[in-house]
C-alpha cells in the first residue's frame, strides 16, 4: 500500500517546527506503524536526510515509551492499542496520515515526535511508591487481600505511563495518570497507610507541572491504551477531599 | 466548581417550582405568593449565598478555562478524533451563553426589585414580576432568546449533574449509571420547564 506521511519535524527543543510530506511507497500491511517509520527512516538515511527521531522500546505494548498522535488520536485509530501495536492495515490505501506529538506545556517536544515526559516521573518521585523496609518476603498470607480488590488494584497498575490520556485531553489534563498511580496503591492494605499523605503530595505536583485540569469529558479513558477507568480518577478526588479533611498537623 | 454547581442546581429547581406557579391559572396569585417570600430575611440569607455560588463557579469557571488553554501552548493540526461528549466540550462556552442570559434577566428582573433599574409602566409594583413576564413573553424575539437560552442551559446541565458527582468522588458501581440517567432527566425537566412558560404567554394567552 501507498500512503502520505504529514510528519511534525523539529530539529531541537528550541527550534520551530514545521510538517513535512513523505509519500512512501510499497509499504506492507503487516507493518506497525513504528515499522513504517523505520522503512521511512532507511529511505532518509540512503538520502542523506535525518531520519524522523520517535521513541520506542518493547515494541510489544508493556512499556509506554511510544505514543505518537496520529491522525487526531493518541495512538492511532484503534482502541485499547498502542502506536507500536497498531498496524499499516488500521489504514487506507493512499491515505494521509498525520503524525504529531504529544502536545502539552508538561510535556515540551524535544525533537521531532520525541517529547519530555519526566513531568510524569517527577509525580512519581513525591509519593508513588511504598516505604517499607526491603529485605526477606513477608509471610504472603499475614496480610490478606480480596481477589476483588487485588483485581481492581491491578486494572488501575497497568497504566504504562504513556501520556495518551494527557495528549487525549481537551484540557491536557494528567488526572488519568495520576488517578491510577494513586490508585494502584490506595485500595490495598500496603499502600493504604500512606494514602492520605501520597494523594496529596501528587496531585499537589501533577498540579505544579504546568498540566490542566479535568472537566470530565472522559476522552482520557477513551484513549487509553490499557482501557483505565475513569472510576478511578473519582477514586483519586475522594482521597484527595479525605486527606485534606483528615490531615493533621505534624510538628 | 462542583460545589456552588449543585448549589445552582438546587436553586434552579425552586426558581423552577416558583416560575410554574404563573402556570397555575390563578391568574397568579399563588406565583405572587411564593415572590413575597423573597422578602423573609431566612431567604436574604439564601440570596447571598446564592450569588456567592454564582460568583465562585463564574470565576473558577473562566480560570479553568485559562489554565487548560494554556497547559496546550501548540494546539494539534489534526483536529482531535478522540470521541467525547459534544456537552462536555462545550461547558466554557455554554456557560458564557448562560451568563449572557443572567446579565439579561437580573436587569428585567431582579434589579428592577432592587430599584436599580426602572419600574416599567406596565408593573403595577417592584415585586409585580408577573405582568413584567408576561409582557417580556409576549415578545416573540424575547420568547424566542429565553428558550434558546434555556436550550443551551439544558446542555450545560447535562453534562454538568454527574460531571458534579464525579469530580466530588461519588462514584459507584451501582449508582453511577443512575446518576447519569437522573442528570439527563433533571436537564430536561429543567430546560423544558422554564421554556414552557414563554411559549405559553407567547401562544396560548390572552389577558
Amino acid at each position: 500500500m501507498n500512503v502520505t506521511l504529514k510528519i511534525w519535524r523539529q530539529k531541537n527543543a528550541q527550534a520551530k517546527g514545521k510538517f513535512k510530506t513523505y509519500p512512501l511507497q510499497d509499504v506492507s500491511p503487516e507493518m506497525s506503524v513504528l515499522e513504517m517509520l523505520d522503512y521511512l527512516n532507511m529511505q532518509l538515511i540512503e538520502k542523506g536526510d535525518a531520519p524522523v527521531a520517535f521513541e520506542h522500546d518493547c515494541r510489544e505494548g508493556i512499556c509506554g515509551t511510544c505514543g505518537l498522535y496520529i491522525n487526531g488520536r493518541p495512538h492511532g485509530p484503534m482502541r485499547n492499542t498502542t502506536t507500536c501495536e497498531l498496524h499499516m492495515r488500521a489504514f487506507k490505501d493512499g491515505e494521509i496520515i498525520y503524525i504529531e506529538p504529544w502536545r502539552a506545556r508538561a510535556f515540551p517536544v524535544l525533537k521531532d515526535l520525541i517529547v519530555d515526559r519526566s513531568s510524569f516521573e517527577r509525580i512519581m518521585h513525591t509519593a508513588g511508591f511504598i516505604s517499607i523496609n526491603t529485605g526477606s518476603a513477608p509471610e504472603a498470607n499475614s496480610t490478606p487481600v480480596s481477589k476483588i480488590i487485588a483485581d481492581k488494584a491491578f486494572d488501575a497498575a497497568v497504566c504504562i505511563g504513556c501520556g495518551a490520556c494527557v495528549a487525549a485531553c481537551k484540557n491536557s489534563s494528567a488526572m488519568l495518570y495520576a488517578a491510577a498511580k494513586i490508585a494502584q496503591y490506595a485500595m490495598i492494605p500496603q499502600g493504604k497507610v500512606e494514602a492520605k499523605e501520597r494523594v496529596d503530595k501528587m496531585v499537589r505536583q501533577m498540579d505544579a507541572e504546568g498540566f490542566g485540569f479535568c472537566s470530565n469529558t472522559y476522552g482520557c479513558e477513551f484513549d487509553c491504551p490499557k482501557g483505565i477507568s475513569v472510576d478511578f480518577i473519582a477514586l483519586m478526588n475522594r482521597e484527595f477531599f479525605s486527606s485534606k479533611v483528615c490531615k493533621q498537623k505534624h510538628k | 466548581m462542583a460545589l456552588a454547581g449543585i448549589f445552582l442546581m438546587l436553586f434552579l429547581v425552586s426558581h423552577l417550582l416558583t416560575n410554574l406557579l404563573m402556570l397555575a391559572g390563578d391568574e397568579g396569585k399563588a406565583f405572587d405568593q411564593a415572590v413575597e417570600l423573597l422578602g423573609h430575611p431566612a431567604v436574604k440569607i439564601v440570596e447571598y449565598i446564592l450569588f456567592a455560588a454564582f460568583l465562585v463557579h463564574i470565576l473558577l469557571g473562566v480560570l479553568l478555562q485559562l489554565i487548560n488553554y494554556n497547559a496546550r501552548p501548540v494546539k494539534y493540526k489534526k483536529a482531535p478524533r478522540t470521541e467525547i461528549s459534544t456537552f462536555s466540550r462545550y461547558m466554557f462556552h455554554t456557560g458564557v451563553i448562560i451568563l449572557v442570559f443572567l446579565v439579561i434577566h437580573l436587569i428585567n428582573f431582579f434589579f428592577v426589585r432592587l430599584g436599580w433599574a426602572p419600574l416599567p409602566e406596565y408593573a403595577e409594583h417592584s415585586h409585580d414580576f408577573r405582568s413584567m413576564a408576561v409582557v417580556l413573553f409576549q415578545n416573540p424575539w424575547y420568547s424566542g432568546f429565553y428558550v434558546v437560552c434555556m436550550l443551551f442551559l439544558g446542555f450545560h446541565l447535562k453534562h454538568a449533574f454527574q460531571s458534579a458527582f464525579q469530580s466530588l468522588g461519588l462514584n459507584h458501581t451501582k449508582y453511577t449509571p443512575a446518576i447519569k440517567i437522573i442528570g439527563t432527566l433533571y436537564a430536561i425537566f429543567i430546560s423544558v420547564g422554564f421554556a414552557i412558560i414563554p411559549v405559553y404567554f407567547l401562544f396560548f394567552y390572552s389577558s
